[in-house]
């Protein structure tokens, strides 16, 4: 038996997808033109799948900023924080976060996927016990198998479900851990936060809030779900990414809790691998200031998502639950959701591909995330395009309902 | 409820045959994820299920050791032995 045939069914999908020619798992952006434009295959291709959310990549403070500390500080930090030492950046990052969110402490990560690791994988030692949702991102479930800790999956988005597992682990000892996401990266939906907090608080709880794709999208400061539902003093420590709506590399956890600093040196994943590069760090901070200042780029940002949905929904496309920058068609098997994309990219449209079992319920999906940067025509543009080929493909009727065109337009 | 091995085995045989939707014939040899085609979070949900009607919760490193259903009536057999 060769070393890699435990991997042969992974193989066969993976071979499927690039008998399909281009494989959506290996796109190659041969120029990024802007935050919503590149060139794919020679040709001019609206991007409609990159999680840049607030279209800061391209903002030409963040930029000079950027530039700046690459010319002052050099390209990389060659080490890690412990045994090489902190630059005045990430200092400067972690205070700005800690006051952004109106937390005591901040802890910079080199990715969002090393935040949920560290964090995750430390506040849980081997007596405690962490419930997970069922569809939270596997970064979160590699953390918990890097830590110590017991681990128990409840039904997504179900406080009762939450609520049974707890009062089973009532008499168990060890400290009770909860995890959740603002904002689901597969199909857009957001947690019942409130309701969840309500379960923590009865329970006794800790509450950890993983707001990767909420931050800057949902909130009248754009902190993501706790402020939106009003529930920040009940989530003891909320983890999150700079990489999609500040544009840049790297992660955070901010938290109240006592002893935080502590974490420096117990956690792995920020102690052995190197800090965040001053470039990177000095545009994820000027991206924050802007994500603050201008919350306009919010409102365009949000539009554009009920834009997308609605116009997707009436055109007869089976979708997540509710409007939001993600926006995933959920197709009937696999094979269906290449073909779909192939077919737009070719016609100059870029979007991502989710399969099983990185996708809940084995969903085979076309996901779509948009940009404050996409003006309502381009998201027109696209939905001409989704129209036109959903149709060919008999994914949706071949007559539009009455009145989507005006659906959500202005 | 009594959780003898049998009945355990009931439960698990009978909400994998409502799962499948075509009829096979199932065994505690039978393997999940070869002869079912179960993905690791499909295991995750099917666990789910069962977790429901007997109400117990199943931590997931034991689920990672379950290979056939024989080893999942076992471990669900140990954890309701123990709860
Ligand atoms: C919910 C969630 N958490 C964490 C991450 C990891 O973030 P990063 O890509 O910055 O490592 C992602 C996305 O990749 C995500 O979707």
């Amino acid at each position: 038996m060769a070393l890699l045939d435990k991997f042969s069914l992974m193989a066969a999908q993976y071979a499927e997808a690039e008998a399909a020619a281009t494989n959506p798992f290996s796109v190659v952006l041969d120029q990024v033109l802007s935050p919503t434009e590149a060139v794919i295959n020679g040709h001019r291709t609206l991007l409609l799948g990159t999680n840049n959310y607030l279209g800061l990549t391209y903002d030409p403070d963040v930029i000079a900023k950027s530039a700046e500390a690459v010319q002052k500080f050099g390209t990389g930090t060659t080490g890690s924080r412990i045994a090489n030492g902190s630059y005045d950046g990430h200092q400067r990052l972690e205070q700005s976060l800690a006051e952004f969110y109106g937390r005591r402490h901040a802890m910079v990560f080199s990715t969002g996927y090393q935040a949920n690791l560290g964090i995750i994988s430390t506040v849980a030692g081997k007596n405690d016990h962490l419930l997970l949702d069922a569809d939270c991102h596997a970064s979160i479930y590699d953390g918990a198998r890097l830590g110590q800790g017991q681990v128990t999956r409840f039904r997504h988005n179900s406080p009762e479900d939450l609520s049974q597992r707890l009062r089973r682990l009532a008499d168990v000892p060890g400290d009770k851990i909860i995890v959740v996401e603002g904002i689901y990266s597969m199909l857009g939906d957001s947690a019942p936060l409130r309701e969840f907090a309500a379960v923590k608080r009865e329970w006794g709880a800790y509450l950890i809030v993983d707001e990767a794709h909420s931050l800057g999208v949902l909130g009248d400061a754009g902190r993501g779900l706790a402020e939106a539902a009003g529930v920040e003093a009940d989530v003891d420590f909320i983890v999150g990414t700079f990489s999609k709506s500040l544009g840049g590399v790297g992660g955070y956890c901010v938290s109240d809790m006592e002893g935080f600093d502590v974490l420096r040196v117990a956690c792995r994943p920020y102690m052995f691998t190197a800090s965040p590069p001053p470039g990177n760090v000095a545009g994820t901070l000027e991206a924050l200031r802007q994500l603050r200042a201008r919350p306009v780029l919010r409102r365009q940002l949000n539009d554009r998502g009920r834009q997308l949905y609605a116009g997707l929904e009436g055109l007869g496309f089976s979708l997540g639950p509710e409007p939001s920058p993600v926006v995933s068609v959920i197709l009937p098997e696999p094979q269906a959701a290449i073909e779909f994309w192939k077919r737009l990219l070719d016609a100059g449209l870029y979007t991502n591909v989710s399969l099983p079992p990185a996708t809940p319920k084995s969903l085979s999906l076309l996901r779509s995330s948009v940009s404050a940067a996409h003006t309502a025509a381009q998201i027109d543009y696209a939905l001409g395009l989704f129209a036109e080929i959903g149709r060919a493909m008999d994914f949706i009727p071949a007559e539009p309902k009455a009145g989507r065109r005006t659906a959500a337009h202005r | 409820m009594d959780n003898s091995v049998g009945e355990i085995r009931d439960v698990i045989f009978e909400t994998m045959r409502s799962l499948l939707r075509h009829p096979v014939e199932l065994t505690d040899q039978t393997n999940i994820a070869n002869d079912l085609g179960l993905d690791s979070v499909a295991v995750m949900d099917f666990v789910m299920e069962i977790e429901d009607k007997l109400n117990v919760s199943v931590p997931l490193d034991r689920i990672a050791e379950v290979q056939t259903l024989g080893d999942l009536v076992e471990t669900l057999h140990n954890v309701l032995s123990n709860a």
